[in-house]
């Protein structure tokens, strides 16, 4: 069982979760390319049921550590558990998400495994030499950084959004293998004590396939509506720039860019957002960009697949009531 | 209390990135170097709890010569006294780690405040194997922390996807700073005067006997890639334009 393809399936609230599939998939590819297996690790409580499904996208086996300990992640925790199963299978590359718990968790495992890890990874394969290749950005994307991962296992996190989860093959399924608690659960000194969920219903920008994002062109928080309208048509989440988050419109957690969050969507919809450098560090990886700017010269033209130079106050409503139609 | 805060020295955010010739690195000629924008909230959580319960707040920092720039600044925030662990040399994120981990031990900190990542290789790692190297629990990603009246745990909360999570931790811990915890203070203009006096604490990795092996190849570096230059869509009037957008975004994007 040696050199196998593991990954890391994340699990929140009895669900797995779309990263989870992104890795799983991911895992499969790189299997295929070094002609092994794909393996996934599934933490939780309650999640063994969880597992089998894993195999629709291409897990061939799952260890299940399914204990009342392993309920809510914690990093001392779930790090030491999977460092535990890591020692004693010994697979040659360990792949989670960059998600806030797969970054987080993968950060800490490195430290404890004593390997490479490539953080944010745009792009991974299996080179000439057997080894994983990971491409990921760096100066918050303003270069590339093409590397390998050493130690062993070689650990990468991949970026949320971007690598395919593919159509799911219902008919496959993927052998369970349950393992008891391997780690004292006196040892995990992090506990969690309240989970505060956000009820707004909202989609997760980081998860979004479109997002519709305002700038300081929106001219105050009550205008925001007009955005949320047009998500609402199109399933999209709505971020913004830092400049309405300071001004106070939005919360911390809309943000977009360089010190917010980093996104990837199928679509991103600039509107009255000028395009500064650690804005666009945010979402240039966006697959398409669409910028409305009354500005001609505003820099995020720049960047945009397509650009409407015009007032957004026009604009928008206008988009809904097309984006209405489409969907009619 | 002992606090700790690790910072690290990057290039201002406005910084164009240059390739360097051996392709492995980058062009450091103009750039303008700052403290990275997490790591002031750590600096200042560090003052705030200092304030609350009393005690000193060390920052320490890995880097060139230069790095004491950063520290000077931190120093000037209200610091108490600061490490330098210099080196020339590009470290991975252990590497860094394992040095940090050496010049902190001896202090035997309450608490460490990371940035949650550093700006520059993007890395969000160096808290996290802080941590693991001092057998510390850590919580990444903190927007509020409370440190308990008895000063024995701590409460942070992590904004994830879609919600908050509050965790509770023992002390000695360490946390990584997210955007949202502070808004940092900027150094006043006796604190600049008083920093020149303040502590500054100069090792070097082999006074710390710190291997600086490392675990990550670099292959090269690219330029990222290009977005093929837009269209800027034409149309008689805002309607116009905005039909044609969607039109395009369903039929030549196909996305909609
Ligand atoms: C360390 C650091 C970190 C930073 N991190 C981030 C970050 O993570 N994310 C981020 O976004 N920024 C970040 N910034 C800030 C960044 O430099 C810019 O200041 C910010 O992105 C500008 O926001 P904006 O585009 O909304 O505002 P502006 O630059 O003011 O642009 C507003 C735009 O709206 C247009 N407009 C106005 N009215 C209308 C209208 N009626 N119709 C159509 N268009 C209109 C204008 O033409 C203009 O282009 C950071 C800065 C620093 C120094
Ligand atoms: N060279 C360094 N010196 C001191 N602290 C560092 C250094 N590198 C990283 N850190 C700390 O670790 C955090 C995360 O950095 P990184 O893992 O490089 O993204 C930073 O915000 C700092 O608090």
């Amino acid at each position: 069982m040696a050199e196998c393809i593991w990954f890391f399936a994340e699990e929140r609230d009895g669900e797995l979760r779309k990263v989870a599939y992104e890795a799983a998939r991911t895992a499969r590819r790189l299997a295929d390319e070094a002609g092994t297996q794909a393996v996934g690790v599934l933490l939780g409580s309650g999640v063994t049921g969880l597992a089998e499904k894993l195999g629709c996208y291409g897990a061939d086996k799952v260890f299940v550590v399914d204990d009342e300990a392993m309920k809510n992640y914690t990093a001392d925790g779930y790090a030491e558990v999977t460092a535990k199963l890591v020692e004693e299978h010994k697979p040659a590359v360990l792949i989670l998400a960059a998600s806030v718990l797969g970054k987080d968790l993968s950060s800490r495992l490195a430290a404890r495994l004593e390997v490479g890890l490539a953080m944010d990874c745009m792009e991974l394969k299996i080179g000439d030499d057997k080894k994983l290749v990971a491409k990921r950005p760096i100066y918050a994307g303003k270069a590339m950084c093409e590397c390998v991962p050493g130690g062993e296992p070689q650990m990468a996190s991949i970026r949320p959004n971007v690598f395919p989860t593919g159509e799911p093959d219902e008919s496959k399924k993927a052998e369970v293998v349950a393992v008891p608690l391997n780690v004292d659960p006196s040892l995990m000194k992090t506990k969690v004590v309240d989970i505060q969920k956000d009820t707004s219903g909202k989609i997760e920008l980081t998860e979004a396939e479109i997002i519709v994002s305002g700038g300081r062109g929106m001219k105050g928080p009550e205008n925001y509506t007009i955005l949320e309208e047009l998500a609402g048509v199109m399933g999209a989440a709505v971020g913004a720039s830092r400049s309405a988050v300071d001004a106070g419109w939005r919360p911390h957690s809309d943000q977009v860019g360089q010190t917010g969050k980093v996104v990837s969507p199928n679509l991103y919809v600039a509107c009255g957002i000028s395009g500064a450098i650690q804005h666009l560090a945010g979402m240039s990886s966006s697959k398409v960009i669409v910028a409305i700017n009354k500005d001609p010269e505003a820099p995020i033209f720049a960047k945009a697949d397509y650009g409407i130079v015009a007032d957004l106050f026009e604009a928008v409503p206008v988009m809904t009531e097309e984006m209405k139609k489409l969907k009619a | 209390m002992e606090i700790v805060a690790c910072l690290k020295q990057v290039p201002d955010t406005e910084t164009q990135i240059k390739i360097a010739g051996d392709n492995k690195s980058i062009e450091s000629g103009d750039i303008k170097w700052v403290m990275n924008p997490y790591c002031e909230f750590g600096v200042e959580e560090s003052l705030r709890l200092k304030e609350k319960f009393g005690g000193s707040v060390t920052v320490v920092s890995v880097g060139p010569a230069r790095t004491v720039e950063a520290l000077r600044t931190a120093l000037a925030m209200g610091a108490d006294k600061a490490v330098h662990v210099e080196t020339d040399e590009a470290l991975t994120p252990l590497a860094t780690a394992k040095l940090l981990a050496a010049a902190v031990k001896d202090l035997n900190p309450d608490i460490i405040f990371c940035g949650q990542r550093a700006v520059d290789g993007d890395q969000a790692q160096v808290g996290q194997a802080l941590a693991q190297y001092l057998g510390m629990p850590h919580v990444a990603l903190g927007v509020k922390v409370e440190v308990a009246e008895d000063k024995s745990s701590v409460k942070v909360s992590q904004p994830t996807e879609g919600q908050t999570v509050v965790y509770e931790m023992p002390l000695p811990a360490l946390v990584t700073a997210q955007k949202g915890l502070n808004e940092p203070r900027y150094a006043s203009l006796p604190g600049i005067m008083k920093a020149k006096k303040k502590p500054m604490d100069k090792k070097s990795p082999a006074d710390l006997g710190v291997s600086l092996e490392s675990k990550m190849t670099i292959l090269q570096l690219t330029p990222p890639p290009q977005r093929a230059a837009g269209k800027i869509i034409a149309g008689e009037t805002v309607a116009d334009k905005v039909v044609e957008l969607v039109k395009l975004l369903r039929e030549e994007a196909k996305i909609v």
